[in-house]
């Protein structure tokens, strides 16, 4: 009984907010500013044709790379708590799951390229192709036939940030020559495709990472 | 009633149960659950509602795909602090 | 109100998340409760799919409910695991 009444309090607050959230939600004022509008007047000059990647990477590209650092920041933190990793005992592997990973894991490296590629006129970007390069390597981990990761070695660690430090240096630049991450249009295509292919490789380590960093299957010693 | 507005109002019933959730609910692992309930509840709303001014706003949608990534690491990261928590803890951990 | 064909779609997709967030929550066995979650991120896929969002669909499909999916039983099975050594030694 001493634990039921706040129980019950707390689903009687949730019930509360939720009643206050669809009175917000049918009564919203109407924005001040016609982002799409905005958005669709200037796309030419962002240097993609696809507006969410335009919003991503040229018209909110601070935020995009914010995002990188903290997920390079999320492994960081993940490879401090990791500690000593427990052998478990060798599973047997399957060999349907490792004829599936055989064939399914250099599709989807295609895939995630295409992905990259196409992010510029489609549906698309460095976000879904690093994601489906992570779940590649996932795959591969699952079949047996890709350690879990310990402590990464220099070339590892030289992936995992890349990303960021190929933003970084792109911002840096830019931030020489005058505001923050204001392309110059003739070469924003170029600069965006070079920053997604680092943002790409470094997003895909990363989720893998936080992935194979924490598995046991396939640890030595 | 449009279906912006349905899937808006999903979004605030999903919120809503992750945050109860993350209150009421004892083990680790279920509470990193509801917390990624509350995630998408409130990606939910912002998407919802991108459509109210008769086009597709791309920057809600932008914004929602870096709050899924950013999501997924924090998720792995509590996930890692829950072992370690779980592991060091002496008597097995109730379900 | 006039519930056309898709609008009735997106009430029955709306209803079927809602009903799977709530399994995920309220089941006592863990691994049921990851099962739903990875249902309802595969659900939340459609719902993009439904408002227009495809860079957001590809993305929850593969993150949403892939990644998160693998690290959730990922770490089930380390604790039950765990667990059993406890119990066992």
């Amino acid at each position: 009984m001493a634990k039921a009444l706040p129980r019950l309090l707390v689903v009687l607050l949730a019930l509360l907010l939720a009643a206050a959230l669809f009175a917000a939600v049918f009564d919203l004022p109407q924005p001040a500013v016609d982002l799409p509008a905005q958005v669709a007047a200037n796309l030419a000059q962002t240097g993609v044709e696809h507006p969410v990647t335009a919003v991503l990477l040229n018209y909110r590209g601070y935020d995009t790379l914010l995002e990188i650092a903290v997920l390079l920041l999320a492994l960081l933190g993940v490879l401090a708590i990791a500690g000593k990793p427990a052998t478990r005992t060798a599973e047997r592997v399957d060999p349907v799951l490792q004829m599936l990973a055989r064939i399914a894991v250099p599709l989807m490296i295609l895939v995630a390229g295409y992905l990259l590629w196409a992010g510029a006129h489609r549906p698309g970007g460095a976000f879904q192709a690093g994601a489906v390069l992570a779940a590649a390597a996932v795959l591969l981990n699952l079949a047996g036939l890709l350690p879990a990761w310990s402590t990464p070695g220099k070339l590892l660690r030289l992936g995992l940030s890349a990303g960021f430090l190929v933003f970084l240096a792109v911002a840096a630049g830019l931030l020489a020559g005058g505001e923050l991450l204001r392309y110059p249009p003739q070469l924003a295509g170029g600069l965006i495709l070079l920053i997604e292919a680092g943002l790409t490789g470094s997003i895909g380590l990363i989720l893998a990472g936080l992935f194979l960093l924490t598995s046991e299957r396939g640890r030595s010693r | 009633m449009s279906a912006g507005l349905i899937y808006a109002l999903t979004g605030v019933l999903l919120f809503v149960m992750g945050a109860a959730g993350v209150v009421l609910l004892d083990h680790l692992l279920r509470k990193i659950l509801a917390f990624n309930l509350l995630g998408s509840g409130a990606f939910l709303v912002m998407v919802g509602l991108a459509q109210r001014g008769g086009g597709v706003d791309p920057v809600p949608h932008a914004m929602v795909l870096t709050g899924i990534v950013v999501s997924v690491a924090a998720t792995a990261l509590a996930l890692a602090l829950a072992r370690r928590l779980l592991a060091v803890d002496a008597d097995p951990e109730q379900d | 109100m006039s519930m056309s064909l898709s609008l009735s779609f997106d009430v029955l997709l709306a209803f079927a998340l809602l009903w799977s967030a709530w399994r995920s929550l309220s089941t006592p066995d863990l691994s049921r409760a990851v099962v739903m979650f990875i249902v309802f991120g595969l659900l939340m896929t459609l719902a993009w799919a439904r408002l227009d969002a495809p860079d957001i669909a590809l993305a929850e499909a593969a993150i949403g409910a892939g990644l998160t999916g693998a690290l959730l039983l990922d770490a089930l099975a380390t604790l039950r695991g765990k667990r059993k050594a406890t119990l066992d030694g």
